[in-house]
């Protein structure tokens, strides 16, 4: 009997989680939210011009025209030509290929391998969580700029090792956020009844707590989409992440830097497509993190 | 308390062990060797293998990692290649630099995020609320060095006010030579510093004790300044300890823009010469700061709000 309960219970919960109302609820809760709406739409739009870059730019963004060098906006070159002649607008359209292409598989990888370690650390406790989070904890030392110019410098400058160093950056606070909230949902009732009904520790992990950790997981990535594209054109503005001439928005405002003078455009313009897209991801953050967390909004409010 | 601060120092030294650890074995896993990446791909390879003795690379790993700890305990980061000077006097001497910067952005970030927070706050979910958060989304969105070129471009280039290089002659000289670069700092520390603030100070507004005081009838600026004041600006001091990662890499960028001497540049200088002891150097010594103002801020926390401390 006690055992039928307990299994309706579990049912019951489950059915609360798959429950389509709610996820409709939070995306109504989304929707409703006009300014985390309007930076969805904004990085919809670059990420379809990232992806289509040879179709949208209106020149090679590598082909250089001496003549027509550092000139000013005009109806042939929107934002104008940087200082090998290059169209400045076709460079931030493909640049924004590399920036999203490093920022969406370094933050998909630490989130990935993050939320796993935060979660099985939480769930395990003991001396292996003890262990995992202080290694974690010593990453979190070393500032995530520094960190990227050792390894660069050591390693050398490549797509690669920029990757591997921003994922391994971001890495702790995701286990960290992770581990919190298994440990939140560890004492939950549901748990406790999986544990006695003698689900093993992986299914527990992925069927029980995956999907209440899952939350936190989305709003973590997209304010990390941030920190990634930041980090990777700080690296590139110091000329050690992706180099030239494949376009960056960091490596294009090297290049206009010492420029900055006489030509500021060609430090503006890159740096603006850097903040618009930071900006929307931070704002989608939020905006996920509102409707997805009514307490959250409440104690806003 | 001394309990406590005992507690805590036996907790941070292992994660400066740990931290220390990290660095020397990230550095030797990786694909790639130091003496070929100081000499160039040009090096002959008598040349390389001349340079591995003399780093000591040859030696077994047990053996390199021991030295390495030995001399970090004696404060010994070995000699810089290009200038042979020791690496510990070269730290030493740019070290004030970053802190003077780290500081002032630090006052920077509060003079500015505290009251915009407390008026964030008090106005919340009005039109100023909505104006400063969005503000500080965008403080939280844009990398320090970007912000460093904005501010040459409308501070020194566009309105002439302010010197976009070098550190200048003379304590007052050299503040105001200071002022631009911290506040680039600053600015960016002030959106978290207004974030928190506004949310802190929500939690003490709804607490009992204020709805209390307002029941009393007490004005609300008094309201405001002794009770809600007072225990929203506990946590604050704790954001500062948590950015100061993000401060330092700020301060390192920020330095080599603004083309000031610190640790910033230093670093930086010894990525072009890839200079690889100077540059293992700053690593250790920043991470060892982050950890000491972490320690630091802790303790204080701990004084300030003694109902954390058993926890």
């Amino acid at each position: 009997m006690m055992e039928r309960t307990i299994i309706k219970e579990v049912e019951d919960l489950n059915v609360i989680k798959k429950n389509s109302k709610r996820k409709s609820a939070e995306w109504a809760a989304f929707r409703g939210n006009k300014i985390g709406m309007i930076a969805l739409w904004v990085l919809i739009i670059v990420s379809i011009m990232a992806i289509a870059a040879p179709l949208v730019a209106p020149y090679d963004p590598n082909t250089q025209d001496v003549i027509n060098r550092m000139k000013s906006s005009s109806s042939e070159h929107w934002l104008g030509t940087d200082i090998y002649g290059r169209d400045v607008l076709s460079r931030i359209i493909y640049g924004a290929r590399t920036s999203m292409l490093v920022g969406v598989i370094s933050v998909a990888l630490s989130s990935v391998i993050g939320f796993a370690i935060g979660m099985i650390a939480g769930y395990k406790g003991g001396k292996l969580d003890d262990i995992l989070m202080r290694v974690l904890e010593s990453i979190q030392t070393i500032p995530l700029l520094l960190l990227g110019l050792m390894v660069l410098v050591a390693a050398g400058s490549n797509i690669y090792t920029l990757i591997l160093v921003i994922t391994v950056g971001l890495l702790p606070s995701c286990a960290r956020i992770a581990r919190g909230s298994t440990l939140d949902v560890k004492e939950k009732e549901f748990v406790k009844a999986a544990i006695s009904m003698g689900s093993g520790t992986i299914r527990i992990l992925i069927s029980h707590i995956l999907p209440n950790v899952l939350s936190s997981f989305l709003v973590i990535s997209a304010l990390h989409m941030t920190s990634a594209i930041m980090v990777e054109a700080s690296l590139s503005f110091l000329g050690l992440g992706i180099q030239p001439p494949t376009a960056t928005w960091g490596n294009m405002i090297m290049d206009g830097f010492p420029h900055v003078a006489t030509k500021p455009a060609l430090a503006i313009y890159p740096g603006l497509a850097l903040i618009i897209v930071s900006i929307s991801f931070n704002l989608v953050g939020d905006a996920l993190r509102d409707a997805l967390d009514p307490h959250i909004s409440k104690k806003r409010k | 308390m001394f309990k406590f601060i005992f507690r805590r120092l036996l907790v941070t030294l292992p994660t400066m062990f740990l931290t220390i650890s990290i660095i020397f074995f990230g550095l030797r896993i990786l694909p790639g060797d130091p003496a070929v990446a100081m000499l160039g791909d040009n090096a002959t390879p008598a040349a390389v293998e001349a340079l591995r003795e003399e780093m000591g690379l040859n030696e077994p790993l047990w053996k390199q990692y021991l030295a390495y700890l030995g001399d970090i305990v004696q404060a010994d980061f070995g000699e810089s290649f290009i200038s042979g000077e020791s690496v510990s006097a070269q730290l030493f001497a740019v070290f004030p630099d970053t802190l003077n910067l780290t500081f002032f952005g630090i006052i920077f970030g509060c003079v500015i995020g505290i009251p915009l927070g407390i008026i964030s706050a008090l106005k919340r979910n009005t039109k100023i609320d909505n104006f400063l958060r969005f503000i500080s989304i965008i403080g939280l969105s844009v990398p320090p060095f970007l912000l460093g070129i904005y501010m040459i471009l409308a501070f020194s280039l566009k309105m002439a006010i302010f010197p976009s290089m070098g550190t200048g002659e003379g304590f007052l000289n050299q503040i105001y030579y200071l002022i631009l670069p911290s506040l680039t700092i600053g600015l960016i520390l002030s959106a978290s510093v207004m974030r928190y603030t506004r949310s802190s100070m929500l939690d003490e507004i709804n607490q009992d004790y204020i709805r209390t005081a307002w029941a009393k009838g007490i004005p609300e600026k008094l309201v405001i300044y002794k009770h809600v004041l007072r225990n929203t600006l506990i946590p604050v001091v704790t954001v500062i300890g948590l950015q100061m990662t993000g401060l330092l890499s700020g301060a390192v960028i920020t330095e080599s823009i603004f083309s000031r001497p610190g640790l910033g540049s230093l670093a930086i200088g010894a990525i072009t010469t890839r200079d690889f002891p100077v540059l293992q150097g700053c690593l250790v010594l920043f991470a060892i700061a982050v950890m000491v103002v972490n320690l630091l801020v802790d303790i204080s926390y701990s004084i300030i709000n003694p109902r954390i401390r058993p926890s």
